[in-house]
């Protein structure tokens, strides 16, 4: 009787458990700059086993925001990307971003192939995601969405990738701010209230060079059989602050000086709750920087085709938080040496010509591995009122001729669709490729130009997808053990 | 004739080779007065280019031209200046051809009427004489040839100039009398650009002319004959449309040629009234202003034909004329042709009253045209009210050259009915007004 009754509770807990499988993950990331710039990185992952197709109606939420629920069933959507970002990323001082995303707002989902009319559907969502994050993500119409051909392959398990079913737009010109913030942090299960959320407050965050969040939904596998899938969603908020507007010049960073809190106790709901420092420039200790207060826990982890060494804080256990019962992470340099490993792939864009007929839209891919070439596939996505001519497309490298191997061009239609440029190049070694064409533009109606004309037009970044070759192989076991950050 | 016409040929293709090799040549390919969305070369390249990557050149909304210049292109790229020397020296052979046909007839009427009597005695002096009609044709030829616009509109290798010879082999064909090419002429204009449609009423009157078929609407014979213009025309443009649909494979082009044409999407600044006008309306309203000015160009045709059924010449001349300053994308180009015909009335210029300040204005314009586009678009300083100023200017005077032709040729008709020195009818001097 007596190991009944101890069973029992056990029994009953399993069968109660077992309704919804869900978990909750945070990750902070600092990484220092060699500017003396420092880029912290918060990863959120919430990992729900349901299906939200096949018409059951998922109506129990838990971790899992509702509104993000919702949207995904009723829009038949298999993967959502959507980013805002404010500032602009400068690779050749902060290296590459652990996701990178373009200045404004961009959205790109694919949609199940259950959808009948993808454009009708593509509306409705950007006109529900508008009033979720509170951004104006209506003024994504057919001038601003193209569907790619090749890039943006899905990120999650995917049966079919017919592109029909792939959208993507960008605003270029919005703006992010504290109304955008609030909703994000809305999403996650501890609110603002508790563990690494805590530390989000919008007039610090704002106040830095770059700021950028996310939020990315996808299906995911959680076995190697996949016979259920498991959707994730997964909330980052990247922000790099300023040596000089924020460090106050002093090369001395500290979680109180960069978001003007402390922790105190992690997320109840959340599995796992760490702080990462990654301390690769300094294999020993105290040689570079130094951490208040010290951890013995080391995790070495494989990050963008590079292994990297990170000291962990586990905030999960209590002694982390010391006597004082808060965690005042303070890293102080010693010495200001040392030199940044050049990132392999980084690209710029500008426009030149003068005069309101004409211009030239260049773009440089710079290729800096020794001996190795790749190939990268090269998105355009141009605003129909910036008329392109594609016979004045030159790609060259080194000063010869770079024959793309596959090209994809969409003409714009005025006033329906915008340019769609799709190339496969091939960079070789140590080299700088330029991309050059030509447009003209068109003028304008007087109820087409948008507020404030005089500050000009804005034209949509460009995406490169590429694989880059690395040092370090990839591990390709099983993901269970791996750390949010280098898992995207 | 032959001899100062191949000379007048040679003096004007060196002109243009010359400006092909210098520098002005790409700088003139991009000014908006002398090329516009349907008839850019930069345009044509790009549709070939579009061609070649696989994407239908009419898939975008940077290709307005017709699928047979595609497929002219296609095997002429590389001899695009020839070509469009040959046009121009092509139209300019069939205008000389044209008027000198076009004078012997004048003068064959005129010798008529003097031996029936028909003049009043006091307007001999306005009865022309072989001496001053003998060089008109090199006259028209040189007024093409060495006009500044089209010299501009060549080196631009605006196709402008192949609708230009194409119109002018249409002139020619009507004059001569040969009533299937000058309706399959008239339908190769009509394809490339909707407008010479207009011109079917003053053929129609000049072959109906040719053959003595009295213009009369109860008459048979003039139906008959009308039916079977607009048979041919008709029955060419099917040939045609059919042939640009197996070229390409589909029916795009006319979205892309036609609609373009009348609905005027693309406001590209130019030499026209539309642009600006689109640009600034309310859109609540766009239908209807679109429509009034199409009609616009439609229009005069009745009018001026019931005026001018006598004269059909002078018919297509006002109708060209009509056609250059209304139609959406006007080029200089456009205007050239008809100001190649000057000479032809040249014998109307002591009844012609505004021409010293219609020829200052045009002048002044041109000048201005360049000046006020690089102050709106390099310089900052100007929008785009002060070019259409220059453009409004521009049309003013055209107008008002075209309407003095017409008053100074109605005068004199008039003073060759009822004599040279009017009197009212108590004896005192009158004047004539046009109303």
């Amino acid at each position: 009787h007596e190991l009944w009754e101890a069973v029992l509770p056990l029994i009953v807990l399993l069968c109660g458990g077992g309704q919804l499988k869900d978990d909750f993950q945070e990750e902070l990331v600092i990484r220092p700059l060699h500017s003396g710039d420092i880029y912290a990185s918060f990863h959120f992952r919430t990992l729900w086993e349901t299906d939200f197709m096949k018409g059951n109606k998922v109506s129990h939420y838990r971790l899992f925001p509702k509104s993000l629920g919702q949207v995904i069933s009723k829009f038949s959507v298999r993967e959502l990307h959507i980013s805002f970002t404010q500032g602009y990323w400068r690779t050749m001082q902060w290296g590459q971003p652990y996701l990178p995303s373009p200045p404004g707002a961009e959205l790109w989902v694919w949609f199940q192939d259950t959808v009948t009319d993808v454009d009708a559907t593509w509306k409705e969502l950007t006109n529900v995601l508008s009033g979720i994050f509170c951004a104006s993500l209506n003024f994504i119409d057919s001038t601003n969405t193209v569907q790619p051909s090749a890039s943006f392959k899905p990120l999650g398990i995917a049966n079919v990738t017919d592109h029909r079913f792939l959208r993507y737009a960008t605003l270029p010109r919005e703006i992010v701010c504290t109304e955008n913030l609030t909703p994000w942090k809305k999403l996650l299960p501890c609110g603002s209230k508790a563990g690494l959320a805590v530390l989000l407050k919008s007039e610090k965050l704002f106040h830095s060079s770059f700021h950028s969040q996310a939020v990315h939904i996808r299906p995911m596998c959680q076995d190697s059989q996949c016979k259920t899938p498991s959707w994730e969603l997964r909330q980052t908020l990247n922000v790099v602050f300023d040596l000089h507007t924020s460090g106050q010049g002093k090369q001395e960073w500290s979680l109180f000086k960069m978001f003007s809190r402390t922790l105190t106790e992690a997320c109840p709901l959340a599995s796992s709750s760490k702080i990462y420092i990654d301390i690769t420039d300094n294999p020993q200790v105290g040689e570079q920087f130094e951490l208040i207060p010290a951890t013995p826990l080391l995790r070495q982890a494989v990050v963008l085709g590079d292994r990297r060494t990170f000291s962990v804080y586990d905030l999960t256990q209590q002694v982390t938080f010391g006597t004082v019962r808060s965690l005042n992470l303070l890293i102080r340099w010693k010495s200001t040496e040392g030199h940044m490993l050049r990132p392999l792939l980084h690209a710029e864009r500008y426009v030149a010509g003068y005069g309101l007929q004409t211009g030239e839209i260049h773009t440089l891919m710079y290729n800096n591995h020794p001996f190795r070439s790749f190939s990268v596939l090269l998105l355009d996505s141009v605003p129909w009122y910036l008329r392109l001519y594609i016979h004045t497309l030159t790609v060259t490298s080194k000063g010869k001729d770079n024959k793309p191997s596959y090209i994809h061009y969409q003409p714009s239609k005025d006033r329906i669709r915008p340019h769609l440029l799709e190339m496969l190049v091939q960079l070789p070694p140590h080299s700088v490729t330029e991309v050059t064409v030509q447009f003209e533009r068109a003028l304008l109606k007087w109820t087409e130009y948008t507020p404030d004309p005089n500050h000009g037009f804005y034209v949509g970044s460009s995406v490169i997808s590429a694989l880059v070759p690395s040092t370090v192989a990839m591990d390709t076991n099983n993901t269970q053990e791996r750390t949010l950050f280098s898992s995207l | 004739m032959a001899a100062p016409l191949t000379l007048l040929l040679i003096v004007a293709v060196t002109i243009r080779a010359v400006l092909y090799r210098s520098s002005l040549a790409e700088l003139i390919a991009e000014r908006v007065e002398v090329v516009s969305p349907i008839t850019a070369w930069k345009r044509v390249i790009e549709g070939l280019a579009l061609l070649d990557l696989g994407v239908s050149p009419y898939s975008g909304d940077v290709f307005h031209e017709t699928p047979l210049i595609i497929y002219l292109f296609h095997f002429l790229v590389d001899y695009a200046e020839i070509t469009f020397m040959l046009a121009d020296v092509i139209t300019a052979v069939a205008l000389y051809f044209a008027v000198r046909d076009y004078n012997k007839k004048v003068f064959r009427k005129q010798k008529f009427a003097l031996e029936a009597d028909r003049y009043p005695h006091d307007c001999l002096e306005l009865i022309r004489r072989p001496k001053e009609m003998f060089y008109i044709p090199l006259k028209v030829a040189m007024f093409y040839l060495l006009n500044p616009f089209t010299i501009l509109s060549c080196v631009a290798k605006s196709t402008c100039g192949l609708n230009n010879a194409v119109i002018s082999l249409f002139i020619l064909t009507t004059i001569k009398g040969n009533v299937l090419l000058s309706a399959v002429f008239l339908c190769l204009a009509t394809y490339q650009s909707i407008y010479p449609l207009t011109l079917c009423a003053p053929a129609m009157l000049y072959l109906m002319q040719h053959q003595f078929i009295p213009v009369n609407f109860r008459r048979v014979s003039f139906w008959w004959f009308v039916t079977q213009y607009l048979f041919m025309f008709l029955g060419s443009l099917l040939v045609l449309t059919c042939l640009s649909f197996f070229l390409l494979g589909s029916w795009d082009y006319m979205s892309s040629v036609y609609g373009f044409i009348l609905s005027v999407p693309d406001l590209t600044p130019n030499i026209g009234l539309f642009w600006y006008f689109f640009a600034e309306m309310f859109e609540h309203f766009r239908l209807f202003f679109l429509c009034v000015f199409q009609i616009n160009v439609f229009f005069y045709t009745i009018p001026l034909s019931i005026k001018l059924k006598e004269h059909p010449v002078f018919l297509m001349f006002m109708q060209l004329a009509v056609i250059s300053i209304f139609k959406s994308y006007p080029t200089v180009g456009d205007t050239a042709l008809y100001l190649a015909f000057l000479p032809v009335w040249g014998h109307l210029h002591r009844f012609l009253r505004n021409i010293f300040l219609v020829s200052c204005v045009l002048l002044a314009c041109s000048a201005l045209f360049p000046v006020l586009w690089h102050l709106w678009i390099y310089a900052g300083s100007a929008n785009s009210n002060f070019y259409y100023a220059i453009t409004l200017l521009f049309n003013v005077a055209q107008i008002l050259l075209v309407s003095d032709y017409f008053y100074a040729f109605l005068r004199r008709e008039h003073h060759l009915t009822s004599g040279l020195y009017l009197k009212k009818k108590d004896g005192s001097e009158a004047t004539l007004v046009l109303k």
